[in-house]
């Protein structure tokens, strides 16, 4: 597979190959890192970072990157500030910047937005979140952390907690999951249940899932369980947000009967849904994944820019 | 005898093995409903040796496009289009759902891209029995009942 050029939209476009091969990237360079510091790879290369909808983790974690690659970061953080106030179309303002940069990230709150500005952009774009559509580069980080953490994805079971219904980060994490021979809890409640297209093409794939709203039930048998906020932000009415809110707290008394080897994960920021005495134990992944965050994108960015054929 | 209950046509197209009830969405999808001049004629519920009942849809003066007949598959995608000149089938074909539905269907997500910016809707068919297409955008699976409701 050709990466030079390549777009990174959804992780429906990748095949297993195309993510063994970026987790096997992102760990060489997380080694260079550690021995050198900072790397040259991107040296005179621009990453536009467009975020039409604000996201600091995300974006902080693309300029990381970037950085830690030699390259350099314009764009901005929120669209108030753009001619998208004026009534630019998003195409209009993917064909400026690219005039401008070698490499786009963009985050917008529409579906399908990520999409779009790849078939109108000629360099590479890649999808740093599309509405509760896509969000390919945290499922990356999400498998790779997992990797790190048991030198594999296959056999283990891994339940997904929370708000399963307008998750992305969940859904694209259980579609890259799909790949892998793993078993699948989903937990959430009754009106947060992961879309049944989703489900559906899961089972069709052999993925063995069960669907439940019971934590405390479920927790023995996993040996990774991803927590996701219940974003109020995505609620069309704010009655259905007030009816789950609050459904799950992941602390030590719901941890008492999980295995010693658990591990929880979570894409951040969290609210109340881990207790902060989870922080303290050996459970807690979620800040190391944060950290996978930079050498992963180190690894889509020099990919996609053909900087990193040698490594 | 069903079919001289309606009336032969001269040039045109008849749309045949409509399932029954589908012909007025035929007819309103093509929006063949508008007065343009042609004879526009429909048989429902006529006896058919292969669905049991079927719907006929008759048009006079118009040929259809490529894209009609991909509008015809997705909702009858059991019918037959004979194309009739001078009185005579010059051409019969089945209509076939693509692989790919560009142009025709609006995405049923509110929040898909496609419905906000300037794009050609594009769907994925990801299964045919029944119907259920993808959308290219927003990655959304629209069933049978929002198809109809969008194209």
């Amino acid at each position: 597979m050709e990466w030079k050029g390549r777009d990174v939209i959804s992780v429906r476009d990748f095949s297993k190959e195309d993510i063994e091969f970026v987790l096997k990237v992102a760990e060489r360079l997380e080694e260079e890192l550690k021995e050198k510091g900072s790397l040259d790879y991107a040296k005179g290369k621009i990453l536009a970072t467009l975020f039409f909808e604000p996201s600091t983790r995300t974006r902080l974690s693309f300029e990381s990157a970037m950085h830690r690659l030699g390259g350099s970061v314009i764009g901005f953080s929120s669209a108030s500030s753009t001619s998208v106030k004026k009534g630019e179309s998003l195409a209009d303002t993917i064909k400026t910047v690219e005039q401008y940069s070698d490499v786009i990230v963009i985050r917008h709150s529409m579906e399908g937005a990520a999409r779009l500005a790849a078939e109108v952009a000629e360099i590479p774009v890649i999808n740093a979140g599309d509405g509760s559509n896509q969000h390919p580069t945290q499922t990356l980080l999400d498998l790779y952390t997992i990797k790190r953490a048991f030198g594999r994805i296959d056999g283990l079971t891994i339940g997904l907690l929370g708000d399963l219904k307008y998750g992305r980060t969940v859904h694209s994490l259980a579609e890259a999951l799909a790949f892998y021979d793993v078993e699948l809890y989903l937990i959430s409640p009754g009106l947060l249940r992961m879309p049944k297209h989703i489900v559906e093409e899961l089972r069709e794939k052999g993925v063995r899932i069960h669907e439940t709203t019971d934590l405390e039930g479920t927790i023995p048998e996993l040996d990774v369980l991803y927590v996701t906020r219940i974003q109020r932000e995505r609620f069309p009415d704010e009655q259905e947000y007030l009816k789950v809110k609050g459904s799950y707290q992941v602390n030590c008394a719901v941890l008492k009967n999980a295995k010693e080897s658990l591990r929880i994960m979570h894409p951040l920021p969290r609210v109340d849904e881990i207790h902060p005495e989870v922080d303290r134990t050996e459970h807690a992944l979620y800040f190391r994944q944060v950290f996978s965050g930079v050498p992963v994108r180190m690894a889509l960015l020099g990919l996609t820019l053909g900087v990193l054929e040698g490594v | 005898m069903a079919e001289l209950k309606v009336t032969a046509i001269r040039e045109g197209t008849v749309i045949d093995h409509i399932p029954a009830g589908k012909g007025l969405k035929v007819i309103e999808i093509l929006r063949l409903n508008r007065p343009n001049g042609g004879v526009l004629l429909l048989a429902s519920n006529v006896h058919s040796g292969k669905l049991g009942r079927k719907d006929i849809v008759k048009i006079e003066g118009k040929f259809l496009s490529e894209e009609e007949v991909n509008k015809i598959a997705l909702i009858a995608p059991t019918a037959t289009v004979n194309i009739v000149r001078d009185y005579r089938v010059a051409e019969k074909f089945k209509v076939e759902i693509p692989d790919e539905i560009t142009g025709i269907l609006r995405c049923a997500n509110p929040n898909c891209v496609s419905n906000h910016e300037y794009t050609v809707s594009k769907f994925y068919v990801v299964s045919r029995e029944p119907l259920k297409v993808r959308c290219h955008y927003c990655e959304r699976t629209m069933e049978e009942e929002d198809i109809l409701g969008n194209l």
